[in-house]
C-alpha cells in the first residue's frame, strides 16, 4: 500500500510542484504578516473577553485598535507589493509586530486579567495609555522643560569641551594648564557637585544647566584633544609644503582631521548628560520628566512612571539617532560608520 | 610676516625651473640623547629645470635631505638656496609629493587639489587652474569622488596634481612611484617626463630603483649608507624617450648597482 501512495504521489507530483513553490513564496512573504495579525488578534481578544480585575477606562478602546492594527498588519503585509516602499518596510518589521503583539497579550493577560504580577506595580498596558489621553498637558509640560534643560546644557557644555579640547590639542601651553585641571575635576562624577551647585548657583535652573554642560564637556574634551593630538603629521607637511598658515592646519587640518573622535565624544557626552538631567530633575528643578517621576512615585502613580519611561527611552533614543545622522551627513567620506 | 608677503608676491616666470644650491648640509638626529648622523657635508647644485634623481640604501637620509630642501626641517650645518634666496621655511615654489599620496580623506579630490590655492587664499579667482591640473594628470571625471574610492594609482596622481596646480619651481618627489604596480609605474614614469617637459620645473626625484633613476633623469646622484655623503654624480645624456633597453642605460646601470655594492651578482 505504500508503495501505491508513494508512486501516487510522484505521478501527481507534477502538477503540484509547480503550485508547491507558490505557495511557499506566500508564506514567506506574508507568513509572518499573518502571524503578526494574528497576535493582535489575541491582544484584543485578551482585552475584550475577560474582565478586568481593576477599575480602567481605556480597556475597550485598547482592544479596539488591537483590532484595527491587526487588519493594517494583515493588508499591510499581504498586500505590501502594492505599497512600495511603506510595504517593504512593514513586511520587514513583520517579525518584530509579531513579538510586540504576543508580549503586549501577555502583558495584558499578566496584569489586568489575572494579576498573576503584583498589581499596583505593573500597571497594564491600557492604564499607561490612559495617562497618555488623560494627563497629557503636564506631560507635556514636563517633556518641553526636560528638553530645553538638555539642550541648553548640552550645547553649551559641547561647545565648551570642543574648544578646550582644540586648544589643549594645538597648545602645549594651554595643554600644560588645562590637562592637570581637566584630570582632576572631569572623572568627578558631575552629579556629585549637585548639593554644591544648587546653593551656589542663583538658580536651579542655572545649577542644573552647569552640571549638565560638565558631564557633556569632558568626554567631549577629552576625545576632541586626542583627535588633534592623533593627526598624523604628514598632513601638517603636506599642506605646510602648499603653502598653509596656522590658522589654516587648525581649522582645515586638524578639526576635519579630528572631526570622527569628536563625534564619538558628542555620543558619550549625551549619555552621561542624560544621567545628570534626570538626577538634576529629581533633586533641584520642579519641572521635566525626571520631576515627573519622581512626582508620580509620591503618589504611587506607577502607570504614570512607566508612560513617562517611555517617553523619555524615546526622546533619548532620538536624541542619538539626530546626533547620527549629523554625524553621518559631516562625515560622508568616511567608509563603512556604524548604523545607529 | 615674511612669509605672507613672500606668498603675495606675483610668480613672475611659473613655468620656469629654479635652481638649487644644496652647500655642505649636515643633519642629525637625537634619539634618546645620541646623535644620529644622517646627512654628512653633502653639496649638490642644481640647474634650473634640470631632472635629478637621488639613489642610496634604504635609510641612508634621503627623505631627510628632501624634507630641508622643502623647509619643513633645518640642517644642523650649512645652507640650501632656491635661486639664491635662503630656504628656511616651506614654501609652495617648492612642493613634496610624498610616498603616500597623504591625500586629505575628508576632501574630495577636488578639494584635495585645490588645497594649495585655497592655503594661499587664492582659489576664489583661480579655480581654473584646479580642473586644468585634474585634466592634465586625466582624473577630471573623479573630482567629486573621496579618496578612499580611488585606487593606488589614481591617488598618487591627484597627489602629482595637488602639487602641480601650484605651479612649482622645484618638485621633490620621494618615492611617489614606490607602492605602485609596475604597469602603472612604467605608464605614470612616461607621464612624469612629458610633464616636466612641458612645464620645465626643476625636479628632484628620489628612487630606490636605478633603472626608474637613468630612465626618468638627465643626471643620477649616488649616496652612501647612512650618513649620506654623495658618492657618485653621474650624467644621463640620453634623449627621451628612453628605451629601458638601452646598452648604454645597462652600462651605467651595472656601474650604479655597483657602487650600492652589487656587483657580485649583477
Ligand atoms: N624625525 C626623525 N627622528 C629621528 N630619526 C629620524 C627621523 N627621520 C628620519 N630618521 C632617521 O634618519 C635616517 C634616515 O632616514 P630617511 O631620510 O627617511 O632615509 P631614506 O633614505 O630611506 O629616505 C633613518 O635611520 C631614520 O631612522
Ligand atoms: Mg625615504
Amino acid at each position: 500500500m505504500s508503495t501505491y501512495s508513494l508512486s501516487d504521489g510522484l505521478a501527481s507530483g507534477a502538477p503540484r510542484s509547480s503550485r508547491a513553490p507558490l505557495l511557499a513564496t506566500w508564506l514567506r512573504d506574508s507568513g509572518i504578516g499573518v502571524l503578526a495579525s494574528v497576535a493582535w488578534i489575541a491582544l484584543g481578544l485578551s482585552c475584550l473577553w475577560w474582565e478586568d480585575v481593576g477599575d480602567w477606562s481605556r480597556t475597550h478602546s485598547l482592544g479596539i485598535a488591537a483590532f484595527v492594527i491587526a487588519a493594517a498588519a494583515l493588508f499591510g503585509t499581504v498586500g505590501a507589493d502594492y505599497l512600495g516602499s511603506a510595504g517593504r518596510a512593514l513586511r520587514q518589521r513583520a517579525p518584530w509586530l509579531v513579538a510586540l503583539g504576543a508580549f503586549l497579550t501577555l502583558w495584558e493577560v499578566a496584569t489586568a486579567k489575572f494579576a498573576w504580577l503584583p498589581l499596583p506595580f505593573f500597571p497594564p498596558p491600557q492604564a499607561i495609555i490612559e495617562v497618555y489621553t488623560d494627563d497629557l498637558p503636564k506631560l507635556l509640560d514636563s517633556v518641553i522643560a526636560s528638553v530645553k534643560l538638555q539642550l541648553g546644557g548640552y550645547i553649551i557644555g559641547a561647545a565648551v569641551g570642543f574648544l578646550t579640547g582644540v586648544s589643549i590639542g594645538w597648545s602645549r601651553a594651554v595643554g600644560y594648564w588645562v590637562h592637570p585641571v581637566l584630570r582632576f575635576i572631569g572623572p568627578l562624577p558631575a552629579t556629585a557637585w549637585l548639593p554644591i551647585a544648587f546653593f551656589t548657583f542663583p538658580s536651579s535652573w542655572s545649577a542644573s544647566t552647569f552640571l549638565i554642560a560638565l558631564a557633556t564637556g569632558f568626554p567631549v574634551t577629552v576625545l576632541t584633544w586626542s583627535g588633534v593630538a592623533s593627526v598624523s603629521s604628514a598632513y601638517y607637511d603636506v599642506a605646510r609644503t602648499l603653502g598653509a598658515k596656522p590658522s589654516f592646519l587648525v581649522l582645515k587640518v586638524a578639526i576635519p582631521a579630528a572631526l570622527p573622535h569628536v563625534f564619538v565624544g558628542l555620543f558619550m557626552g549625551l549619555g552621561s548628560s542624560f544621567a545628570v538631567l534626570v538626577v538634576a530633575e529629581m533633586i533641584g528643578v520642579k519641572a521635566g520628566l525626571g520631576w515627573y517621576l519622581q512626582w508620580a512615585q509620591g503618589w504611587a502613580a506607577y502607570a504614570n512612571m512607566y508612560a513617562a519611561l517611555i517617553v523619555m527611552s524615546l526622546l533619548c533614543s532620538g536624541a542619538i539617532t539626530l546626533l547620527f545622522a549629523i554625524r553621518d551627513r559631516l562625515l560622508v567620506w568616511q567608509k563603512g560608520t556604524v548604523k545607529w | 610676516m615674511v612669509a605672507a608677503a613672500a606668498l603675495a608676491e606675483p610668480i613672475v616666470h611659473p613655468s620656469v625651473g629654479a635652481a638649487l644650491d644644496i652647500e655642505q648640509v649636515s643633519h642629525a638626529f637625537d634619539i634618546d640623547g645620541a646623535a644620529l648622523p644622517v646627512l654628512d657635508d653633502v653639496s649638490i647644485s642644481v640647474e634650473p629645470g634640470e631632472f635629478v634623481a637621488l639613489l642610496g640604501p634604504s635609510g641612508c637620509g634621503k627623505s631627510t635631505l628632501l624634507r630641508l630642501v622643502a623647509g619643513l626641517d633645518k640642517p644642523k650645518a650649512g645652507s640650501l638656496r632656491e635661486d639664491e634666496a635662503r630656504i628656511t621655511r616651506p614654501h609652495p615654489s617648492r612642493v613634496v609629493v610624498f610616498q603616500d599620496p597623504t591625500l586629505f580623506p575628508w576632501r574630495t579630490v577636488w578639494d584635495n587639489v585645490a588645497l594649495g590655492l585655497e592655503a594661499q587664499g587664492i582659489l576664489k579667482s583661480q579655480r581654473q587652474r584646479v580642473d586644468d591640473a585634474l585634466d592634465l594628470v586625466g582624473l577630471a571625471s573623479f573630482r567629486n569622488a573621496y579618496p578612499h574610492q580611488l585606487s593606488g594609482g589614481m591617488a598618487q596622481r591627484v597627489a602629482l596634481a595637488r602639487a602641480l596646480v601650484n605651479d612649482p619651481k622645484i618638485l621633490i618627489l620621494d618615492e611617489p612611484l614606490g607602492k605602485l604596480d609596475s604597469l602603472t609605474r612604467i605608464t605614470m614614469q612616461a607621464e612624469l617626463v612629458s610633464l616636466w617637459q612641458r612645464k620645465g620645473f626643476t625636479t628632484l626625484l628620489v628612487t630606490h630603483d636605478a633603472e626608474e633613476a637613468l630612465v626618468l633623469a638627465g643626471r643620477v646622484i649616488v649616496f652612501s649608507e647612512r650618513p649620506a655623503r654623495v658618492k657618485a654624480d653621474i650624467r644621463v645624456d640620453r634623449p627621451y624617450p628612453r628605451h629601458r633597453g638601452d646598452p648604454y642605460l645597462a652600462d651605467l646601470r651595472r656601474q650604479i648597482l655597483g657602487l650600492l655594492g652589487l656587483d657580485a651578482t649583477w
